[in-house]
């Protein structure tokens, strides 16, 4: 593996500020997961627990109202099936590439 | 260099006389340092505060053990042992006392001079309350003249205000009333 | 320019309204206190247009004033002793997250036992923080100190302590100058600074430093406190210039041929200066050295300054128990490390908990100093006026 360049002190923002907001959006950990949230949708009631508890936010809210997983940033913590009050929610172990 | 040595009681005003002493002789244009031996203050316990006078810049930053005028604001502490201590040979005492200062030339052997002033009664008749530290701030000025009477009236406006005008009847009638005597007689 | 008699404390508060400071967040302490009373005063009556924050403690007096100086406002926050203490890990953030914060440190000692008066071990205790450390001897460099200050702390990006000696000169009256209104205005313009935080900027401040960045971090710091002694020289020639002072980093006295010398921080060094006025007369080859920078220290010009001086007496105001010796005196040894011919060093303790140190003690420490030029060799640590 070839070594990263980290930046050096007269690089950094001072103070080690993030002068980015919301930088977070392009750290891609879809390949954190073993498990990943599957919903079945014809058992979800739209109650929005899996979408409080996710720690990433990684629930999203589609314009017609289902509830998906954005796999770019699920880390497949499986809060969310825990949270699932009509568990509708499994953690499906990801097929390896 | 002029070192005082103020003594009192708390709620007597003792560090406030130090520091109007200390700002009318800088605003008569010359040095002044105001400090006290700061404790855990309370009404009615023992005071020390100190002014240092000059005319040159005050560097010195240590106590005044060796003052040149004693001032007591408490009749009550006129008594106390050790009040002379450190006195100047020939040094001067203000005392807030009924006593005449020729009762007291035993008591302050040391002092070429003596100046008494009943600043309590002085105090209650012109304040209503026994805070004795203007009063007898008329009686250091008659005794030592180290500061003009307009000059110590003009301090008092700036930091009494509305009660500016009682505290410069109580050093006018004390300076008026003081009794000053030199060891070679009464002045 | 209007001269009246003000206390140490007073004259702070008067150049802190001068700075037309936006925020001041601070929790009373003695004898901190009738500095924040008098500025909550000015902000009350309407002399000065500040928000007045009243905090529950001096850990998050020194938070908000962080997160004040980060959105671009003028921050003032003054304290002392187990208040600064409090403070401690706050004041770390506010040096590495590059806050200009102007504090007043009025120096007093560390419990236990509980004692109110003036040492210096509450500021040495913080030597280590990043902060830029400034100390003053009488309440005229209080003031003009504090306005340097905030020039200072918002050119470099560093937070600046402005210590003065607890009841010495924080409440003693003495004759005060207030500067000119409108040339402390041109000096320290008010203007908005680095605006970080800001509802159209959304930057994160604060994050967490992981061993890849957070050395990198930290000598940002570091190299901003380096570089800040060429800017403090040149702010402060800039202040001397406008208000006709004279303001060094380290302050010499009688040094041109000094034979030994006393070196102390602080107002101590005023009666250090009468004394060694008296042995002059009688003969006596004495100065005085007072340091006025102590983050950062100023140790080249101090090597300057000590060329061809025999012994130097250093007055330490706190103790580093078990070190090789007392703070001040640690950074005098290694500072001139470098000399080729260093002069002989004498360790005094002095004034802790407030014991007044007399002119004779003075003379004491003078005499030892001399003993130990004259025969080359430093005894150990002398407690002055230790009883045994």
């Amino acid at each position: 593996m070839s070594k990263r360049r980290l930046k050096g002190w007269k690089e950094i923002p001072m103070g080690g500020m993030v002068t980015e907001p919301g930088s977070s959006v392009e750290f891609d950990v879809s390949a954190w997961r073993t498990f990943k949230p599957v919903i079945d949708q014809s058992k979800c009631t739209k109650c929005g627990l899996c979408w409080i508890y996710c720690p990433e936010a990684a629930i999203v809210i589609k314009e017609d109202g289902r509830y998906e997983v954005d796999l770019t940033f699920c880390k497949g913590c499986g809060i969310c099936e825990r949270a699932c009050a009509p568990r509708a929610i499994t953690m499906v172990k990801e097929e390896s590439a | 260099m002029l070192e005082i040595r103020l003594h009192g009681r708390g709620g007597q005003g003792v560090v406030t006389a130090a520091e109007i002493l200390a700002t009318a002789a800088i605003n008569e244009g010359r040095f002044a340092q105001a400090f006290a031996a700061f404790g855990p203050e309370r009404r009615g316990a023992p005071v020390l505060a100190f002014t240092r006078i000059n005319d040159k810049e005050i560097l010195l930053r240590a106590q005044i053990y060796e003052p040149d005028v004693i001032v007591v604001l408490d009749h009550n502490l006129v008594s106390m042992e050790g009040l002379e201590e450190g006195l100047k040979s020939n040094g001067t005492v203000v005392l807030n006392t009924a006593s005449e200062p020729e009762a007291l030339m035993k008591r302050f052997a040391e002092a070429g001079r003596i100046a008494t002033v009943d600043a309590t009664d002085i105090a209650i008749k012109e304040l209503g309350t026994p805070i004795t530290n203007t009063a007898i701030l008329g009686a250091l000025l008659r005794a030592t003249g180290i500061v003009r009477l307009e000059t110590l009236e003009g301090v008092f406006k700036e930091r009494f205000e509305a009660y500016a005008e009682k505290n410069v009847k109580a050093v006018r009638s004390a300076y008026q009333q003081t009794k000053v005597l030199d060891r070679r007689g009464r002045s | 320019m209007k001269r009246l008699g003000l206390s140490g404390n007073y004259a702070v508060a008067y150049a802190v309204k001068m700075a037309d400071v936006d925020v001041i967040a601070a929790y009373p302490i003695t004898p901190q206190t009738t500095i924040v009373e008098k500025l909550s005063d000015f902000v009350a009556n309407g002399e000065l247009d500040a928000e007045y924050v009243n905090v529950e403690s001096e850990h998050s007096a020194m938070s908000a004033c962080v997160g004040a100086s980060l959105t671009g406002a003028r921050v003032f926050t003054a304290t002392s002793s187990q208040g600064l203490a409090y403070m401690h890990e706050v004041l770390f953030m506010a040096s590495a997250l590059r806050t200009p914060i102007v504090m007043t440190n009025v120096n007093r000692a560390l419990s236990a036992p509980l004692n109110i008066w003036n040492d210096h071990s509450d500021a040495m205790a913080e030597r280590d923080s990043g902060w830029i450390q400034l100390w003053a001897s009488s309440a005229q460099e209080a003031l003009d100190t504090t306005i340097e200050a905030f020039k200072i702390a918002e050119d470099v990006l560093l937070p600046v302590m402005v210590n003065i000696d607890g009841f010495i000169v924080s409440h003693t009256y003495e004759p005060v100058t207030l500067p000119d209104e409108g040339e402390v205005k041109r000096y320290i313009p008010s203007k908005p600074l680095t605006n970080r935080l800001s509802p159209r900027l959304a930057y994160s401040v604060g994050v967490v430093g992981p061993p890849e960045y957070y050395y990198e971090m930290k000598y940002q710091a570091v190299d901003a406190m380096e570089r800040s002694r060429q800017r403090i020289k040149e702010i402060e020639a800039d202040f001397n210039r406008r208000f006709g002072k004279d303001y060094k980093d380290i302050n010499a006295y009688y040094m041109e041929d000094a034979e030994y010398a006393l070196l102390a921080m602080g107002s101590m060094t005023g009666t250090a200066r009468v004394v060694a006025e008296s042995l002059r007369r009688r003969g006596e080859r004495a100065g005085v050295v007072s340091i006025r920078w102590f983050r950062p220290f100023p140790f080249e010009r101090l090597a300057e300054i000590l060329e061809g001086v025999r012994g130097i007496g250093v007055m330490d105001r706190a103790v580093t128990p078990g070190g090789p010796s007392n703070p001040l005196f640690v950074d005098v040894a290694s500072g001139l490390y470098g000399m080729a011919e260093r002069p002989v060093l004498q360790s005094f303790v002095a004034g802790l908990g407030g014991r007044d140190v007399s002119t004779d003690e003075f003379g004491m420490m003078f005499s030892k100093t001399k003993e130990a030029a004259r025969s080359g060799r430093a005894g150990p640590c002398i407690y002055v006026g230790l009883r045994e």
